[in-house]
């Protein structure tokens, strides 16, 4: 079964889509079979979700709509739980904004 | 030869230096380009299962780092270039560092500070790869060593093998950063800031991380003395160490509260509740660093440290933005910060903001015992306006059915207009001196200035007077005096401090047990 899907996040995470929460943003895409993209605007460029060095090159600061949509088995599922870990503030403590 | 520098982290290091910027060794080049893949296929393996070792020893900062690092070399789109080269005849550190020197420049061109200093990681992923390529064994410093060189990566430092000494002396390298953080907690002499290059690398040298400072080829004299300076060092800290579980007593018997200063929520994962009288300062700004935060991310911030402290109290600060912290989209730009719109005076004009923090500060406020006190009030005007705004939220806060509490509010006392004039003061639940403000004003020598930095002295007549009248007021009318500047922790500073009348400090945490032991030996 063949499907697909798309909505749109705020990033509400202090620094973005920054390292830590880009780890665990792309192993959770990983546990998907769809496939899964994200950009920066409605009409792309879009990025591979499953890649840390695409989804970092996005570089999406805190204030980014973050859009995100997958194609293929579970896709729906997929952008669900995406969208869930961005909404979540990647489950980070609050206030961390020491830079590495 | 001595050459001078900032200490990061205190302590002493005696031993060999190694050059952390010397060149990897060679690197062999393969016979046919199946090889070369190879070849790096297993350096790129090695460097993760280096990293993954680490990680299980690291903390929970370190090992986002580390974690970081994994994924990112796990990724064939960050290998994919550099194979596609080796593919078409290069060798595979010369492709490896191409592919990785182009990501790294991408990184440095975004105009986001954050990820601009991702370039950091990048420099040193590419260079974990190279020194697997290049089966530099010795890329591993000697145990005890003293590692020198520009800069110094975080990974470099965890894969250190730092249980029989050793130190870090850095050409540039700042006290802010991630490793300077790790020295000091697991207690690794480190300078930074040296003003000239390490020329000669050969024999031993000596690091003095407490005043800053490392001694090349020594004499026997240097040697001497350094040791000597070493093993007391050593003393005092095993002495502070005694102390700092106990509550702290003057020789004379009288009680001194040592409560702590601390920045980031974190920093109080690393202290014993048991071992403080509570937080004498929570700064705020750290929640400004990069971009405004919400209610939601600071109460959660508030309410952590409130819960850590059971029910010792909590000062939080209302931002102190402005002066020599600047905040994107808050501060403005002035020829004279320190004398301008800064701490309250920001906060009142910025009202959006400061009912944001004013909110989180009371809905926190149930979940412990929490104190409130605004910076840089120079006026009661401004403590009344201040006030009137926390008992209007907490109305609207109690309108909706939110759970909320009213702290004590108190003022900073680091302008002197109210250090000399305390009576207009008299309706505030408590003073916080703000020693570093105070004596940069009395003295107008500003603290961030190298060339005044003699005038800036809290033991200056005039400050001790302005903090002994401050502290007489404060006995007459039954409001508490504490202090919170870096004089609290210096035990230089704390006899005249005690003399003066103060029976509270709040120091830095690392500072904490030294302090304690200081208080010993004063006979108020």
């Amino acid at each position: 079964m063949s499907t697909a899907a798309e909505a749109t996040v705020l990033i509400t995470h202090d620094v973005g889509l920054h390292a830590r929460p880009s780890v665990k943003f792309t192993k959770l895409a990983k546990t998907f079979a769809a496939d899964v993209e994200i950009a920066l605007a409605a009409n792309g460029p879009w990025f591979d979700a499953k890649s840390i060095v695409k989804v970092m090159a996005a570089k999406a600061p805190k204030g980014t709509v973050l859009h995100i949509r997958a194609s293929g088995n579970g896709a729906d599922d997929a952008v669900r739980a995406l969208i869930d870990l961005v909404r979540r503030d990647f489950d980070e403590d609050a206030g961390h904004v020491r830079s590495a | 030869m001595r050459i001078e520098g900032v200490p990061a982290s205190a302590g002493y290091a005696e031993g060999p230096l190694f050059d952390l910027d010397r060149p990897p060794a060679f690197y062999t080049g393969k016979a046919t380009s199946a090889e070369e893949t190879t070849s790096l296929q297993a350096a790129i393996g090695k460097a993760v299962s280096r990293l993954a070792a680490m990680v299980e020893t690291a903390d929970s900062d370190a090992a986002g780092i580390l974690e970081f690092h994994i994924a990112m070399l796990e990724d064939d789109a960050l290998s994919g270039p550099a194979f596609a080269s080796i593919a078409s005849g290069q060798t595979a550190d010369a492709a490896w560092r191409q592919a990785l020197d182009a990501e790294i420049a991408g990184y440095e061109a975004s105009d986001q500070d954050y990820f601009r200093a991702r370039a950091t990681d990048l420099r040193d992923i590419r260079d974990q790869v190279l020194r697997a390529l290049t089966a530099d064994g010795g890329a591993a410093a000697p145990s005890g060593a003293i590692l020198c060189g520009e800069d110094i990566a975080p990974t470099r430092f965890l894969e250190t093998d730092w249980s029989n000494g050793g130190g870090i002396a850095l050409k540039a390298g700042s006290t802010a950063s991630h490793v300077a953080m790790l020295a000091r907690s697991r207690g690794v002499p480190m300078v930074v800031g040296l003003r000239e290059p390490l020329a000669n690398l050969a024999g031993i040298a000596l690091l003095d991380a407490e005043h800053g400072s490392i001694v090349l080829a020594p004499s026997p004299d240097e040697i001497g003395s350094f040791r000597h300076s070493s093993s007391s060092f050593a003393a005092r800290q095993d002495t502070a160490r005694r102390f700092l579980a106990r509550p702290a007593v003057t020789k004379a018997g009288t009680a001194v509260r040592v409560q702590v200063n601390i920045a980031d929520p974190s920093d109080v994962d690393g202290i014993d509740i048991a071992t403080c009288d509570g937080v004498g300062l929570m700064r705020t700004e750290f929640l400004f660093g990069k971009t405004l935060p919400d209610e939601e991310t600071q109460y959660r911030a508030y309410r952590k440290v409130l819960e850590w402290a059971r029910d010792k109290p909590v000062t939080i600060r209302t931002v102190d933005a402005g002066g020599d912290k600047p905040v994107p989209g808050f501060t403005v730009e002035e020829g004279n910060p320190f004398l301008g719109l800064r701490g309250i005076r920001l906060s009142l004009a910025r009202l959006d903001i400061f009912r944001a923090q004013i909110r989180a500060l009371l809905r926190a406020a149930p979940h412990g015992n929490l104190r409130v006190m605004f910076p840089m009030i120079a006026m009661a005007d401004e403590y009344e306006r201040a006030a009137a705004l926390f008992a209007e939220e907490q109305a609207a806060l109690a309108a909706r059915g939110v759970a909320q509490a009213m702290p004590p509010l108190g003022i900073m006392v680091e302008v002197p207009s109210v250090a000399i004039a305390p009576e207009a003061f008299a309706g505030v639940a408590f003073f916080s001196i703000g020693s570093n403000d105070l004596t940069q004003y009395v003295m107008a020598a500003a603290r961030d200035n190298a060339a005044v930095a003699h005038l800036n002295s809290v033991r200056h007549p005039a400050v001790l007077r302005l903090i002994g009248s401050v502290t007489a007021f404060g006995r007459e009318t039954g409001i508490p005096v504490s202090l919170c500047g870096d004089a609290g922790g210096d035990p230089a500073a704390i006899p005249s401090l005690l003399e003066a009348g103060l029976r509270d400090l709040s120091v830095a945490p690392a500072q904490l047990a030294m302090a304690k032991a200081a208080i010993s030996d004063v006979s108020v």
